[in-house]
């Protein structure tokens, strides 16, 4: 009964406050939007290379479509070319000794051209080798044919062994996950799905707490014969209807606008995105007792909200430093972008996440201890 | 008349620090006890111990025959806090309802309790209003009438009339005067002397101590003087000089 009039206010006072119910809704859509145009397109990249008495069959070979030649006067100096023509690298070729000289603000054009060029002398050695491998069959073929002519023997002369069969394969690609198109996007997404519901629902709620504690409410409420618990289980299920609007309401767009598929069901993003909610709600809450101020909760942004972000799988795991991965699994962002990116990319199913969803749900309890704990401060019973 | 509220040996503090000592209390229904004394004096921290927000660190209180702390037993306190502990961006209306609630009141109850509360603090006709326009005056009264809707056998006022008009302030006298004759104890804060003479029985608190305690009248006599105020004024006195010379 007080735990329905707690979650009763809190829908009130969030209807009440327009622009808070617009930046929760809203804000998230507009970030994965944005997150949508900037990692679609990084794929055609191009860059410019300055050659300097390049050999052509090489000027030829590094040619691609991420890379544009531009010749340069034989006596330009290579830094100078790259300051002045703002190209992103400069190879100059001495007899057989080669140079290449990197602008290097961008590294991602850097490792093309270096990627580039290396591909060149790949395949100007295997264009050499296979001329080789030519010569060395047509020699053989006319000596065989002279042997043939010796003995009178014409199956030899069809004898193919000495053909220059160059193998050349077809590469067929076949995606386990995603397809031909995915772009980083659709990695990024599921872990966004997570963190934008963690993150407002932790802002949001522990600035309504701190509120509440600030302008005497909290030991107004108190003050009641009402239980801690209720006060807790009120925000919970208030700011847990507001997650699951929020996780559908991004769900239905990343669907509808993105063209995003969602392998598994959507009944386990909701679980998920709920269940990281109530552990965005009782840290939000917990840590709005070490806040004075709604100015002092933004500042513990940057220390746990942060960091959770890296640590949530856009940069993988497993390629981080040995000492950096434990780091990882005190996350709660981590567990819930790991079952959200298994249930949109790999159609995981509740059985497969249910190793994520433990332990969201020990540090909602945990958080939830907490918060009974330091409530006691304003009342002893 | 039965006890309401026994205080006996009392000794309250925040960890190491002291602020109440030796205070012992008795109030029988349908009585209205004044404490009076300066700020920082631990009058919040009476009323806060009383209420069972906090345990004392020595001594006993009990309220309505019951040790205290107690959470059930806050159903029937009517609290009023020092600061307006109000939601801003609620009506006055869902103010009341809310914490009615919180107090155990059935929606029916509330009905029928919400009219009569702002009634005794004249907000009927801005029951619809938002708090968040409410002139400090008005939160005020309505805090006062969140403390009455419950329609406790124990009232709690931690400064009730800061910042409310005479008339207004006659009015609500009144009001509780009524209440203790229907068998209501109220226990108030103030360091209004007005106040003071309205009560029918003060304590004088001072520096953690009560310095006095009585009726007014039994006090104006004991200490030779002609009104409350300069009973306390004397009474301070005396306990500097006592604190001198020990």
């Amino acid at each position: 009964m007080r735990t329905i009039a707690i979650f009763k206010r809190v829908l009130q006072e969030m209807f009440r406050d327009k622009r808070t119910l617009a930046l929760m809704f809203m804000a998230p859509l507009l970030i994965l939007t944005l997150i949508y145009f900037l990692f679609q397109s990084n794929n055609d990249q191009t860059t410019t290379l300055g050659v300097q008495n390049v050999n052509s069959t090489l000027v030829k070979a590094i040619d691609n479509d991420h890379v544009t030649i531009q010749q340069v006067a034989p006596s330009a100096s290579a830094k100078r070319v790259i300051r002045q023509k703002d190209y992103a690298g400069v190879l100059v070729q001495k007899s057989d000794k080669l140079t290449l000289t990197l602008q290097n603000s961008d590294q991602s054009k850097s490792a093309i051209l270096k990627q580039s060029l290396q591909a060149a002398q790949i395949k100007l050695k295997t264009q050499a080798m296979a001329t080789t491998l030519k010569r060395q069959g047509q020699a053989l073929q006319k000596l065989q044919q002279a042997l043939a002519a010796a003995t009178r023997n014409p199956n030899v002369a069809q004898n193919p062994a000495g053909a220059p069969n160059v193998p050349s394969y077809k590469l067929t690609t076949h995606y386990l996950y995603g397809n031909a198109d995915s772009t980083f996007f659709n990695t990024l997404l599921p872990i966004m799905m997570g963190f934008v519901v963690f993150f407002f629902v932790f802002l949001i709620s522990g600035i309504a707490l701190l509120k509440e504690r600030t302008t005497g409410t909290l030991y107004r409420l108190l003050a009641t014969p009402v239980k801690r618990s209720e006060i807790i289980n009120g925000y919970l299920v208030g700011y847990g209807l507001f997650a699951l609007i929020q996780t559908l309401l991004i769900v239905f767009y990343s669907i509808f606008v993105f063209k995003i598929q969602i392998l598994g069901s959507i009944w386990n993003l909701l679980i998920i995105n709920v269940l990281l909610a109530f552990v965005a709600l009782t840290l939000g809450l917990f840590i709005s007792t070490f806040a004075a101020s709604e100015f002092q909760m933004v500042q513990f942004i940057p220390v746990v909200v942060i960091p959770q972000i890296f640590f949530s799988g856009i940069i993988p795991i497993n390629q981080m430093a040995h000492w950096l991965q434990p780091i990882a699994r005190i996350m709660p962002l981590y567990y819930g972008a790991d079952a959200m990116s298994n249930v949109i990319e790999k159609g995981a199913n509740f059985m497969n996440i249910g190793f994520d969803l433990t332990i969201l749900l020990g540090f909602a309890v945990l958080f939830l201890m907490l918060n009974m704990v330091t409530m006691r401060r304003y009342r002893q019973v | 008349m039965s006890e309401t509220i026994h205080v006996s040996n009392l000794q309250q503090g925040y960890g190491k620090t002291v602020v109440l000592h030796d205070i012992n209390l008795s109030i029988q229904s349908g009585e209205i006890l004044a404490l009076i004394g300066p700020s920082g004096a631990g009058k919040t921290t009476l009323v806060s111990t009383i209420m069972g927000m906090l345990k004392p660190q020595q001594g006993q209180v009990t309220v309505l025959g019951q040790t205290m702390p107690n959470r059930q037993l806050l159903a029937k306190i009517g609290y009023m806090a020092q600061t307006d502990a109000l939601y801003e961006a609620l009506t006055a209306r869902e103010n009341l309802n809310f914490f009615g609630a919180m107090q155990g009141l059935t929606p029916e109850q509330l009905k029928q309790q919400i009219p009569y509360a702002a009634g005794v603090v004249n907000l009927q006709d801005d029951l619809d209003t938002r708090v968040q326009a409410y002139s400090g005056g008005m939160k005020r009264r309505l805090s006062l009438a969140i403390a009455l809707v419950s329609d406790p056998e124990l009232l709690i006022l931690d400064e009730p009339t800061v910042g409310i008009d005479p008339e207004l302030r006659q009015q609500i006298w009144q009001e509780l005067h009524q209440l203790a004759t229907k068998g209501k104890t109220i226990l108030l804060t103030t360091h209004v002397m007005e106040d003071a003479e309205q009560a029918d029985q003060l304590m004088m608190i001072r520096n953690g101590a009560a310095i006095a305690q009585g009726t007014p009248k039994q006090l104006i006599a004991a200490y030779h003087v002609d009104s409350v105020e300069a009973v306390f004024l004397k009474a301070g006195r005396q306990q500097d000089e006592n604190n001198r010379h020990i």
